[in-house]
């Protein structure tokens, strides 16, 4: 396993707060807790105290699989010139341009 | 609005004052822990609780200086009054001890005003059941948090668990005081104003007894000690609190900032 986890650190957690129904979940920082019950209520103090949310996701960090960001180039750049991908690229007959 | 017509009585003034104070001197007690709780996530909850308390007791200093009509504001209320004036429980004026102690307690009397805000919601007096109606939610809060880590540290280690047994020891003797008679009692009873704390005592041990049990904390024994504090009897930590929490006031009489 990872040879850097500090086992005297409680382990770390992403919180995601959704602001309105209808809205989705985002991501708005983390913290540290030993279990999700209590990240959940950790979260509900530090990042809504201000009425920021209406429904709370927490996860833990180590469940997160990123992508690497030195291969960065093979992963995104090659989408730079498929306009073609944008719908917008495409003229549409007057009858349904109104879409 | 109040619909009652100030001036209030004295029974009414002082029921309101009780509860009042009782949330000031917590919320005091727990914004010592500012800056030094065990880390960081709950040094911010103790703090939300903290502020919610002294959210309560500012309402409740406000309603009852507009029910006494005597102008007395929030911070005279607050800042001007002398210890004996005072009338919260003994308990919420204990220093916090360790995090054990500051846990059980909080647990002990956010239970017992859990009981208290719930049946204020009927109260004639329409001012205190929008306070109590509003501070029924925050409480509840109050109450899981610290029902969660009574059970994590009394269910926890030896070490953790020792901690809290021994907080528990300490505190259960302040416990009578939330259900001792006041020589009010006869007169509240009869405006109905609010519940006397007596009645409150079945609704809140059947709260208490069932989650110290999950907690494997040995309830103590019941013993003579009943504190005084809602008469305006303060042990010696009170004076502390009090030089501390009014210093400002006191050095410089009606100074804003």
């Amino acid at each position: 396993m990872n040879a850097h986890v500090n086992h005297k650190e409680w382990p770390l957690w992403e919180v995601f707060i959704r602001s309105r129904n209808g809205l989705d979940h985002k991501h708005c920082g983390s913290l540290h807790a030993v279990d999700a019950a209590m990240a959940l209520k950790n979260a509900r103090d530090v990042f809504t105290r201000r009425m920021e949310g209406v429904s709370v996701w927490v996860v833990r960090a180590d469940d997160i699989v990123a992508s690497d960001p030195d291969v960065k180039p093979e992963m995104f750049d090659p989408a730079a010139d498929k306009i073609y991908r944008h719908p917008t690229f495409y003229t549409l007959p007057d009858e349904v341009n109104h879409m | 609005m109040n619909t009652l017509t100030a001036p209030v009585s004295a029974a009414h003034l002082n029921y309101l004052l009780r509860i009042a104070d009782s949330s000031l001197i917590l919320g005091h007690r727990l914004s010592e822990w500012c800056g030094h709780g065990p880390v960081i996530e709950e040094d911010i909850a103790l703090t939300n609780v903290a502020l919610d308390l002294i959210g309560q007791a500012r309402a409740l200093y406000t309603h009852a200086g507009a029910s006494e009509g005597r102008d007395r504001d929030e911070d005279v209320f607050a800042f001007n009054r002398p210890q004996e004036e005072f009338c919260n429980v003994s308990m919420v004026e204990l220093p916090n001890g360790d995090y054990a102690c500051t846990i059980v307690r909080n647990f002990l009397f956010t239970a017992f005003q859990r009981e208290l805000w719930v049946a204020l919601h009927s109260s004639p007096d329409a001012a205190l059941a929008q306070i109590a109606a509003k501070s029924v939610k925050e409480t509840r809060y109050h109450v899981q948090h610290a029902s969660d880590w009574t059970v994590r540290m009394g269910d926890g280690t030896d070490e953790s668990h020792a901690r809290m047994q021994r907080a528990l020891d300490y505190l259960w003797p302040y416990t009578a005081e939330f259900f001792s008679a006041s020589l009010d009692d006869g007169e509240i009873a009869m405006s109905g104003i609010g519940p006397v704390w007596s009645t409150l005592e079945t609704a809140w041990r059947n709260a208490v007894l069932p989650l110290l049990d999950v907690a494997t904390l040995q309830i103590p024994q019941r013993t003579a000690f009943v504190s005084r504090g809602k008469e305006g009897m303060h042990g010696e930590h009170m004076r502390t609190l009090l030089s501390e929490m009014q210093f400002l006031q006191r050095a410089h009489p009606n100074c804003k900032w």
